[in-house]
């Protein structure tokens, strides 16, 4: 019955097993929205980057003769209140503002999804994880981002002069204090996944649980993982904001989205642009991220890939 | 097969799995599910022994506690002569390649995130050194003889029918050349005609490749079909092993025969004559198992002896051996109290055989 024909079918010749990601590719292609934000998050990311080498001026220089200008070739996003222009600000400050939120979330991701998994697979660090996790949610954290700026400001930035110190110091502040909705989701995800029969035929083949947890955890625990990356590069744009409004960030004419977006709320009768501009740039950049974790989330599943 | 190369190639003695019940706030052990009592049996060379019994009797747990997927609680289990009742993973994991298990569910048993060559190449990756080249070769011929079409080796888990999966199961168990598979309930979740085609997978494969099966299932018609003895389990202890033909024709345990007389019989004829034998109660509560004889609340021919002392499984004189006072009381009227060797003599096997692993 299930005896061997001779090359069963030649003409069906075996491929080889192909790259998985070619597959996501694929599948991350025919996801329209995704497509449609990895488009406006990657012009986002060239506005920034390269931006600044095309358009010239300098975000600190002040101009005050030029002062609150609005929309015009000069300045296409106009001037602020001490005549710097707006357009090369959005620029530099959309550098810093990406650099923060990205490396915030990647830092508050692997935070959490480390102590997620090791508390949920090892069930005798269970306890002093979840409890220190709950600790954490239970401080509260502005008071605390407060404390932290105040502590390690002066000591980061003669260390690593000014503008790298406080760029640690507010990455490491956010990406400590945002890990814990990831880690409780991931332990969630990891407890009943232990208890999935694949992973005692994993057991049964004696595979070791560092490549457990690498084979057959971490890949199946990834769309929640993938959710609270996208919605978490948002929350430390906006913290970053909170923090530098509070005078507590970058210095006052160091320039972020969110400085921009705090100093245009005095003049928002005046000019309405100063806080739509920042607005609309951490909004698309929300947006598109979120759309590009959907289409990823998607294109990593094998069930639904390929429908 | 050969009657003069019975050589047990598993033995297990007195296996006892307990799980802890906790209550309280404290989560204090308050008792333990003994859903393995003291279990003893061998397993020959290249025979399959049916493990038979109703849902919840530890039938499951028994195969996985012999491969050692679970800290046992007491008792021995030697694989081809080397102890590994109380190994650690890590040494564990150098014997993994000789045991290997072909699960219930298949679709649960597979990772849904891995083709089906990252499936079957698994045990290979952990335990075989081989090029990418000769590892792909390798997953091809397993494929092969399993009867699955080599154009497959990209897919996932879901693109495949149910007996499709269990075939992928039964690759993945074969990959390290195994000599001993304990198969469980490999055929419960597939439908009838699937069955057969699985079933019939097993036994070429064991012809081919000379496996042993612990082949645990609760149909008895398919354990009638591919096993050469068969063992009963009733609340985590073994009631009566014997040889197939000897156990489906004279059943000699009550609870054995309540079982096969639950068996349709083909032949309406016989099926006209059949007469069930209806057992009375529900099955006690792993947790509290009665005093006495395990079955006595529900057997049909209980006696004041049965209550008060355990039988134990001792050879009967039809051959086989049997849990029951009722063939004990008449065969060895001594037999009970002495407590002599429990399972069948048999040659002190100390040697360690290698066995062929590549």
């Amino acid at each position: 019955m299930t005896e061997l024909a001779p090359a069963p079918s030649a003409a069906v010749a075996a491929r080889a097993p192909r790259s998985q990601w070619r597959d996501v590719w694929d599948q991350f292609r025919t996801h329209r929205g995704a497509l449609f934000g990895l488009l406006v998050f990657g012009a986002i990311v060239l506005f920034t980057v390269i931006g600044p080498s095309l358009w010239t001026l300098d975000p600190k220089f002040i101009a005050i003769r030029a002062r609150d200008l609005g929309m015009g070739a000069d300045h296409p996003f106009g001037t602020d209140q001490l005549g710097r222009d707006i357009f090369a600000r959005m620029m530099a400050g959309g550098r810093v503002s990406l650099a923060v939120g990205l490396t915030a979330m990647t830092l508050s991701i692997c935070l959490g999804t480390l102590i997620g998994v090791v508390a949920g697979y090892f069930r005798r660090l269970e306890g002093p994880l979840m409890r220190l996790t709950d600790l954490f949610l239970a401080l509260p954290l502005l008071p605390l981002l407060l404390v932290m700026v105040m502590l390690f400001r002066e000591s980061l930035a003669r260390r690593f002069g000014p503008e790298t110190g406080i760029f640690l110091l507010i990455v490491v502040a956010i990406g400590i204090t945002s890990w814990m909705q990831t880690a409780r989701i991931v332990r969630g995800e990891v407890l009943a996944l232990k208890e999935r029969e694949f992973v005692l035929a994993a057991r049964s083949i004696g595979t070791p649980p560092r490549r457990m947890i690498l084979r057959h955890i971490l890949p199946n625990v990834l769309s929640p993982i993938l959710v609270s990356a996208t919605l978490g590069i948002a929350t430390a744009i906006i913290t970053e904001s909170a923090l530098s409004f509070l005078g507590l960030g970058f210095p006052p004419d160091f320039p972020t989205w969110g400085r921009l977006l705090f100093d245009g709320v005095d003049y928002l009768q005046q000019d309405p642009e100063r806080v739509i501009w920042p607005g609309v740039f951490i909004s698309l950049t929300v947006l598109s991220v979120n759309f590009i974790g959907d289409g990823l989330r998607d294109a990593l599943d094998p069930r639904i890939r390929g429908r | 097969m050969a009657e003069a190369a019975r050589r047990p190639l598993v033995e297990v003695r007195g296996l006892r799995m307990y799980f802890p019940i906790t209550a309280g706030l404290f989560r204090r052990k308050v008792g333990d599910v003994k859903a393995v009592d003291d279990v003893s049996l061998d397993i020959f060379e290249g025979e399959t022994l049916g493990l038979v019994g109703e849902s919840g009797c530890g039938k499951s747990t028994c195969g996985r506690a012999i491969l050692r997927l679970y800290d046992i609680t007491a008792g021995s289990i030697r694989l081809d002569g080397v102890e590994i009742g109380h190994l650690g993973q890590a040494e564990l994991r150098r014997l993994r390649p000789r045991m290997q298990m072909v699960f219930q569910d298949p679709q649960a048993s597979l990772n849904p995130r891995m083709t089906l060559a990252g499936i079957i190449g698994e045990p290979l990756v952990e335990h075989a050194r081989m090029t990418p080249a000769g590892r792909l070769e390798r997953i091809y011929a397993l494929m092969d003889a399993v009867g699955l079409n080599r154009a497959f080796a990209n897919r996932y888990p879901h693109e495949f029918s149910g007996g499709q999966r269990q075939r992928i199961g039964i690759a993945r168990a074969l990959a390290l050349n195994p000599g001993f598979i304990v198969c469980d309930e490999p055929i419960a979740a597939l439908d009838v005609s699937i069955q057969a085609q699985v079933v019939n997978l097993l036994e070429e494969l064991q012809a081919r490749f000379g496996l042993t099966y612990l082949f645990i299932s609760h149909d008895l018609s398919m354990v009638r079909h591919i096993a050469t003895r068969v063992a009963v389990m009733y609340l985590g202890g073994i009631v009566e092993i014997a040889d197939r033909d000897m156990l489906y024709s004279a059943p000699l345990h009550p609870y054995t025969q309540a079982l096969l007389s639950a068996v349709p019989e083909p032949d309406p004829e016989g099926e006209s004559r059949r007469r069930r034998i209806i057992l009375v109660g529900d099955v006690p509560s792993p947790a509290r198992p009665p005093a006495g004889c395990r079955f006595s609340t529900r057997c049909p021919r209980v006696m004041d002896i049965c209550r008060r002392q355990a039988p134990e499984l001792l050879p009967a004189a039809a051959g086989g051996m049997v849990a029951c006072h009722l063939h004990t009381l008449q065969d060895q009227p001594t037999a009970g109290r002495t407590g002599g060797p429990r399972a069948a003599p048999r040659e002190p096997s100390g040697q360690i055989q290698q066995g062929e692993l590549r």
